[in-house]
């Protein structure tokens, strides 16, 4: 019975990491680079619902949704001031030591407006949670909600990606920019627009995720935003439903070692898992295999 | 792909080497005259820490081409180990220099086995994937110094992994590394002079390495590993070699830094990723590959939140502001060309990089 | 090249102005006690930093409002240490800098640690309002604590749950990448042993991992504990409250200074936290008249309801004026006189304080003072006997 709760909680704590995951995986799979700043946009997204739903008392729906303009046109920016310059850069490290330094701005400039007492966020999710065996194991409303969100955004973004204009134009890009670019496909526009969904992707990512855990501080995305990225590679970076994979069982695998093994060397185990996987994997449990050429 | 002129890079070699050692001059004679500032005189010991370990970053990232984000890994097995052993020894060998010089070995050589034993499965992985395997190395050393428990009384050393108490030690014994609140305590026998004498040590190291044989087997890899492989470079053994003398420096650089602090901990700030991250700022700000440009670049960047300490709560957010425009000026195409536009109209030279 | 004598001058430019700032320190300094502190005011513990750093502000304009430290004015500056315990000493070094002639820091005990080996080099005078570990003040006469130590704290909960017989099975759950976490979880098992009362279960968490704590819970659940210890900071604990209020898990939660504050966060669902009990010296809804006027001055300037962090900075530097008071010191005196006439007087003084009430120093430097036990009740913090 406590493994069955476990694995519960695994996945509750897993399907968090997946959805920030899957903008990590978005933006990596088109633009090529590791955007460090996306935890942090993750938490402006949490302050902006914070700000909007309980200081002032906006309703939720209109408050998530201001929510995912305001992190969607933060994200276009951070694109075009930040990283564009740097597109075609000698090396692909100045992109993301850039990437860090707007992390570090966006920390900076939550700790300067919000200041740095921790806020209860108080969840937006209304559902019940759902009791199973007598209540022995209870399922929380919010991990249901996580769930079914990830499903449903998983689900949105292949067919965005397979089935329409745009979604081919970002493939095309992150296959060959050149090449894309020789095709007519408007490659600054195309990555802009894939910023604008992956920073959209981490408000909605910020709301469940201080939905699931509700305390809010300027650094509330570092951490859980570093362990959906290696989330994201364990189930492949760039692949979407990899993304979903490997967020939940690196939720399995924290939660189980936590219960197992030790709960003080969690994150090495969780760290082990990752490089094995990697080992014997080199590209994730669902990344393609990279061809080289010659 | 560049011209090898050798005695053009022996001066190049020379020139950093030799602004070294004015610096250390000029800091010895302003410290003898009392012109430093206190603060100045505090953080000249963790520069050359902070230099040795953008050298030797370098050294993986701008000569073997490969990402590592685990490099305040080897600097925190360094820093313990040298310290664990000075803390034993403190009584034992009371002359200080011998003592230090035995810790930098210990801290350099565990550091160096550690990067051999990581660098040889991993080493096969490429790009992001070795960048985020490092960075996994480097949390599970944190990881595992934090809940590291090493003890001593008579009947010799006790070791745990889950707190203080089980190590059952006799009324008496004492705690060396005591978990999250590390080793307390550690000799203070790292100074400048010393410092400055590892940063030459480390620039002929790596200055030399780059100029020999080897060197340019491991900088064929980092620009063709195809073709290296066809004429009969041994990759494995290349990539472990400059892997594992780059961790043996940052081991070293471990230990300066330990030895300038009464009380060493693991965390998340000094060891972490955070860390690892902050080095290779110092090198890709520096210019991959250009070890003067990581030397210089770490000075920079270990002075700058000092000197904005005037500002006091927007320290550190203009830190981020100038980290970023200080990126985009060295590195994006674009303002590359302006400064080149800017500089022929002044009628100079155009920089060759 | 052209790009290399650039970064040369800055670098050059850099080490100049910092010379530049030692040049007027000398001079100045002897007409005002020059107070300096040190905290993490950026970074994932600002919160304590920011407290410490807004509460001293606050008790220093009072004390000059009243005429100063024996009729001299006291000027403050605050340096940010990043919770890192190198930049501790390039923050303990820019003060000196500056002139600082007496100390109040660190915030965290790490730091305080680190910064005390070179502080009682200086025999600086150091109070640290919150730095709790033992390893502050031990061989370093110049420091000295407002706040419990660690063994103090874990001992004295143990104490208190197994006199008054609160539970019969206790886990406990703890940060193990923290100093004070750990230090105060090692006392209380050690103590436990003479108690009345067994540890069924001891789960950690750490700063890389301080998101779910539902191993932790059910673990603590699963082996029927009747009390949990909380040997944290509220921020952690509001989530643990939280997930254990969703297992529908509740145990007795008993925590220590740490926990204060819980109440302050902001929109937090003061139900969840309803019978927490735990041993603090100060809580901000107290009756007495000293703290009713400290928060509300607090709250007026800072806009933050103040944490027990903010209280022990407070008291630090009514503390700093009694012992300077007591010892007749003056700004004219050099840093190590004033560091050794200070440090007698910290052995001879007894102040009130918002913390406690005739706090008194033994010769370690740590304090004498009663912890209150706490219960919230009705969403309010309630003295219990």
């Amino acid at each position: 019975m406590s493994l069955l709760s476990y694995l519960i909680n695994g996945i509750s704590l897993g399907s968090v990491y997946a959805i920030i995951a899957l903008g990590y995986t978005m933006v990596y799979g088109i633009a090529k680079m590791l955007n460090f700043a996306h935890g942090d946009v993750i938490m402006v997204g949490g302050y902006l619902i914070f700000t909007f739903v309980s200081t002032l008392n906006l309703p939720v729906g209109l408050g998530i949704l201001l929510a995912i303009v305001l992190c969607t046109m933060l994200g276009i920016t951070i694109e075009a001031i930040a990283y564009r310059p740097l597109r075609n850069a000698a090396s692909s490290l100045a992109v993301l030591i850039t990437a860090i330094g707007v992390s570090y701005f966006l920390q900076n400039v939550a700790l300067i407006i919000f200041g740095a007492n921790t806020k209860a966020f108080t969840s937006v999710v209304s559902a019940e949670p759902l009791k199973l065996f007598d209540g022995q194991i209870t399922i929380s409303g919010e991990t249901i909600v996580t769930i079914i969100s990830c499903i449903i955004i998983m689900t949105a973004l292949t067919l965005f990606v397979n089935k329409t204009k745009a979604g081919q134009a970002m493939l095309a890009v992150s296959e060959d920019k050149g090449a894309a670019q020789l095709m007519g496909i408007n490659v600054n526009g195309t990555i802009s627009l894939t910023f604008a969904i992956g920073s959209g992707l981490a408000a909605i990512a910020g709301l469940l995720l201080c939905s699931a855990y509700p305390s809010l501080t300027p650094y509330t995305g570092s951490m859980p935003g570093i362990k959906a990225f290696v989330a994201a590679v364990f189930g492949g970076i760039g692949s979407i439903p990899g993304a979903l994979i490997g967020g939940i069982v690196l939720g399995i695998i924290e939660i189980l070692s936590k219960a197992y093994i030790s709960s003080q060397l969690a994150d090495a185990i969780v760290f082990l898992v990752l490089i094995l996987v990697l080992l014997i994997k080199p590209t994730g449990i669902l990344g393609r295999k990279i061809q080289e050429k010659v | 792909m560049k011209n090898r002129n050798i005695p053009k890079k022996l001066q190049d070699n020379l020139i950093t080497i030799g602004i070294v050692v004015v610096c250390y001059i000029l800091v010895m004679i302003l410290s003898a005259t009392g012109l430093l500032s206190n603060l100045l005189q505090g953080l000249l010991v963790p520069l050359c820490a902070y230099i040795i370990l953008a050298v030797s970053l370098n050294l993986t990232v701008g000569i073997l081409g490969e990402l590592s984000l685990g490099h305040a890994g080897f600097m925190c097995v360094g820093a313990f180990t040298s310290a664990f052993f000075s803390k034993c020894m403190e009584n034992t060998i009371t002359f200080a220099p011998v003592r230090f010089f035995l810790a930098l070995l210990i801290g350099g050589l565990c550091a160096a086995l550690i990067g051999f034993l990581i660098g040889m499965p991993v080493l096969r992985l490429k790009g992001d994937y070795l960048a985020i395997v490092t960075l996994a190395f480097g949390e599970i050393i944190k990881n595992i110094m934090n809940v590291l428990f090493i003890g001593r009384d008579s009947h010799g050393f006790h070791f745990s992994m889950k707190d203080s108490l089980s190590l059952g030690l006799e009324e008496g014994g004492d705690v060396i590394i005591n978990g999250a609140q590390g080793i307390t305590g550690t000799p203070k026998d790292s100074n400048f002079t010393i410092g400055v004498i590892l940063i030459v040590l480390t620039l002929l190291i790596v200055l030399n390495l780059i100029n020999s044989r080897d060197g340019r087997a491991i900088m064929s890899i980092r620009d063709n590993l195809i073709a290296s492989e066809s004429i009969g470079i041994h990759i494995t053994k290349y990539k472990l070699m400059a892997f594992t003398i780059s961790a043996a420096l940052a081991g070293i650089a471990g230990v300066l830094y330990s030895h300038n602090l009464n009380s060493l901990m693991a965390t998340p700030k000094n060891f972490g990723y955070n860390m690892s991250i902050m080095i290779l700022v110092f090198v890709v700000l520096g210019g991959i590959g250009n070890i003067r440009g990581s030397v210089i670049a770490a000075v920079i960047l270990t002075l700058l939140p000092e000197l904005l300490r005037g500002l006091n709560d927007y320290r550190m957010l203009i830190y981020s502001i100038v980290l970023i425009v200080m990126m985009l000026y060295n590195w994006a195409p674009n303002m590359i060309a302006l400064r080149k536009k800017a500089a022929n109209r002044f009628g100079r030279k155009k920089e060759v990089a | 090249m052209k790009k290399k004598v650039m970064s040369l001058m800055l670098v050059l430019a850099m080490a100049v102005s910092m010379l530049a700032g030692c040049g007027g320190a000398s001079a100045s300094g002897s007409d005002t006690f020059k107070i300096g502190g040190i905290g993490p005011t950026t970074g994932g513990a600002a919160v304590y930093g920011i407290a410490v750093r807004n509460a001293a502000e606050l008790a220093i304009k009072e004390v000059n409002a009243a005429g100063g430290i024996n009729g001299y004015q006291v000027e403050y500056k605050f340096e940010d240490d990043e919770l890192d315990n190198e930049k501790s000493l390039n923050a303990y070094n820019t003060l000196k800098d500056w002139g600082m002639n007496l100390m109040i820091g660190c915030v965290t005990s790490g730091c305080c640690t680190a910064v005390a080996a070179e502080s009682s080099k200086d025999n600086m005078f150091q109070l640290t309002p919150s730095g709790s570990s033992t390893d502050c003040t031990a061989n370093n006469d110049n420091v000295f604590q407002v706040c419990f130590s660690d063994p103090n704290q874990g001992i004295g909960a143990a104490d208190y749950i197994g006199t008054n017989g609160l539970a019969t099975k206790v886990a406990i759950i703890y940060d193990s990448s923290d100093v004070y976490s750990s230090g105060i979880y090692e006392k209380f098992v050690a103590e436990a042993a003479n108690q009345p009362f067994e540890i069924v279960s001891a789960e950690a968490f750490t700063a890389d991992s301080k998101t779910d704590f539902s191993v932790q819970l059910q673990k603590a659940s699963d082996a029927g504990a009747d009390l949990v210890f909380l040997p944290i900071y509220y921020t952690e604990a509001s989530l643990i409250l939280t997930q254990a209020n969703t297992m529908g898990y509740a145990p007795k939660f008993f925590g220590c200074d740490g926990l204060d504050g819980i109440l302050g966060v902001e929109n937090f669902d003061a139900s969840l936290a309803e019978g927490v009990m735990l041993l603090t010296p100060f809580a901000a809804d107290a009756e007495d008249a000293a703290t009713q006027k400290f928060v509300a001055d607090y709250k007026a300037a800072y806009g933050d309801i103040p944490n027990q962090f903010a209280a022990d900075a407070y008291d630090a530097i009514y503390i700093i004026k009694a012992a300077a008071e007591k010892a007749n010191a003056t700004p004219a005196d050099s840093v190590a006189d004033l560091g050794t006439k200070m440090q007698n007087a910290m052995r001879e003084i007894t102040v009130d304080g918002l913390t406690g009430a005739a706090m008194s120093w033994d010769a370690e430097g740590a304090v004498n003072k009663a912890p209150k036990a706490m219960q919230i009740i009705n969403g309010n913090y309630s003295l219990i006997q």
